[in-house]
């Protein structure tokens, strides 16, 4: 052991390239594999008489995809879920965010960061499962609100067209307030990334230059923190994105982007339309991650 | 001018705290729910408290099963994902080459992508390549994403520990071997319990990539999903959500902890 690592520390590159290698190759042939794979089988098609994929290059079945309007729909609903719930998360989270960077005390900040990373990484499946609870007819919300009265409010909102349904828990609000839970957390932290990094003597140089507290926000800590908020919109977006759980669990059944991939990979065992499908997510994000760059949201991860 | 200021302050506290409860409060009533004598919907206020579902659950094998599948899953996902991700930071840290940013992408790739897109490139590869679904192939495409809290974890360490160290033992004669065994590691030990210990919940927790990449098997979640599309005994489900809380956040909380530590003492 001794001498390999006194051989391998005068051969600086050949220790780095011994060290990435594993890496490399797991995730050369592995992942990138996979994803090329993926890319090649986009561009074959499935007989139609036969359901055989015929493994040979078309554009039959990307043709086959933008033809129908039905799958526009699908790229459209799911684009503006993932908007919207991005929007929201960031209303929601500058605060926090701004509160935990800027207020919060030496004793009291350990517990906020805590309080957001836990609900962060735990169960996925159990967050869904509390709000398919919450949400339910007999559940806890609709109690809650008929408590305090106020169910007409509930039901108002239900009532609103295309947004709402006959419950929460068959609604595309339902289906926003269950994301807006699940991924709040992934907007919060790089914010308050961003805003502890902030200098204090900038706010200082701007009050004494005379800038008022609501001029050195807009002026000096909303400009510093943005690339904070376009790092969490990355995860917000792209997760709302890919997901499929939710809108077959929550919501009127119209088919999200992962809903179409899931069902023509495994029901209908049209793998190249499966594979057509997911490149649009993939363009969406490959688009949005380079703006996110562009705005410095790299850095702020 | 101050009532102003405190008034300011105020309302992010409000927010803060109401944005607190919104993300907190959910969780709770899983817990009271697994106590709950009520079998058929998801009544509010419960009818009556029980804990005979746990004794249920304790007895159901395919919940065992799930668990045992799960467990060996992200243990071996996870030693894979230390072995790769460890190296590679060793590798990246303190040098440069061509290409270093790229390694770090390539890292963050498999999670930044949506998981429909991991999974299903994953799928449609094993398919061409005509490998059958097994407990391994869940374990290739775990690995895939958890490499990156390992990577994440001890970079950020190295970068934050003091080469001076290194470049002291080297000069009062230890080798470089006993440099990396004296120093480096003891150095990144905790980064790399806790980023062990993240893969871990991680994969414990994944449902989409392991919905494409497993076969008739069942890992806890996928056990969950089945039971939120058809639900056989509602109760069980959450007992069994109570028990995913528990080993989710475990690790989650020692992670921090042993990440802080290190903060402290820099």
């Amino acid at each position: 052991m001794d001498r390999i690592f006194t051989f391998l520390f005068y051969r600086k590159s050949l220790a780095i390239f011994l060290l990435l290698s594993p890496l490399l190759i797991w995730l050369g042939i592995v992942y990138i594999g996979s994803l090329f794979t993926l890319l090649i089988q986009s561009f074959f098609s499935v007989d139609s008489f036969s359901g055989v994929i015929k493994h040979e290059f078309t554009l039959e079945t990307y043709y086959d995809l933008f033809k129908l309007s039905t799958n526009w729909d699908i790229f459209i609903r799911t684009s503006l879920m993932a908007l919207s719930v991005t929007i929201m998360s960031a209303i929601l989270a500058f605060p926090v965010a701004y509160y935990m960077a800027m207020y919060a005390g030496p004793k009291l900040r350990p517990i906020l960061y805590l309080g957001i990373m836990l609900p962060l990484w735990s169960s996925y499946l159990v967050k869904v499962y509390a709000w398919k609870m919450l949400m339910a007819k007999e559940g806890i919300i609709t109690w809650v609100l008929e408590k305090i009265g106020l169910t007409f409010v509930l039901d108002g909102i239900l009532s609103i067209p295309v947004i709402g349904g006959p419950s929460l828990s068959f609604s595309y609000i339902g289906m926003f307030l269950v994301f807006l839970y699940l991924w709040l957390p992934y907007m919060i932290l790089p914010i308050q990334a961003s805003l502890e990094r902030i200098p204090k003597s900038l706010l200082e140089a701007s009050s004494d230059l005379g800038g008022n507290p609501s001029i050195t926000f807009r002026k000096v800590v909303f400009p510093l923190a943005f690339p904070g908020v376009v790092a969490g919109s990355i995860f917000t977006f792209s997760l709302t994105l890919g997901d499929y759980i939710i809108p077959t669990i929550i919501g009127n059944s119209s088919y999200f982007i992962g809903m179409a991939v899931y069902t023509h990979q495994g029901t209908a065992g049209n793998i190249p339309l499966a594979a057509a499908f997911s490149v649009v997510p993939i363009i969406i994000m490959m688009v949005y991650l380079n703006i996110a760059k562009r705005l410095g949201a790299f850095d702020a991860l | 001018m101050l009532s102003k200021l405190l008034g300011k302050n105020l309302g992010l506290k409000i927010s803060t705290l109401l944005v607190f409860m919104f993300i907190h409060i959910p969780i709770g009533f899983i817990i009271i729910y697994a106590f709950s004598t009520d079998e058929k919907t998801f009544q509010f206020p419960i009818p009556g408290f029980t804990t005979k579902w746990f004794g249920v659950a304790w007895d159901r094998k395919d919940i065992w099963d799930a668990i045992i599948l799960s467990v060996q899953v992200a243990s071996i996902s996870t030693l894979l994902a230390i072995f790769l991700g460890t190296l590679a930071s060793l590798a990246v840290y303190r040098s440069q080459f061509f290409g270093k940013e790229i390694i770090s992408f390539l890292v963050i790739l498999p999670i930044a992508l949506p998981g429909i897109v991991t999974g299903i490139s994953l799928r449609s590869a094993l398919n061409l390549l005509g490998i059958p679904f097994s407990t391994w192939t869940i374990v290739i495409a775990h690995a895939t994403f958890c490499i990156v809290t390992v990577y994440n974890n001890v970079l950020a360490r190295l970068r934050r520990s003091s080469h001076s160290l290194v470049e002291a033992s080297m000069d009062l004669g230890a080798s470089p071997w006993q440099t990396f065994r004296f120093v480096v590691l003891p150095n990144v030990a905790t980064a790399l319990l806790a980023g062990g210990m993240l893969s871990f919940a991680l994969s414990f927790d994944e449902v989409i990539v392991t919905t494409f990449t497993a076969g008739q098997q069942s890992t806890v979640p996928i056990w969950m999903l089945t039971e939120f599309v058809r639900p056989r005994q509602r109760p069980v489900t959450n007992v069994v959500a109570v028990f995913v809380i528990l080993v989710t956040t475990l690790p989650i909380l020692a992670a921090y902890f042993l990440t802080r530590e290190d903060d402290r003492s820099k």
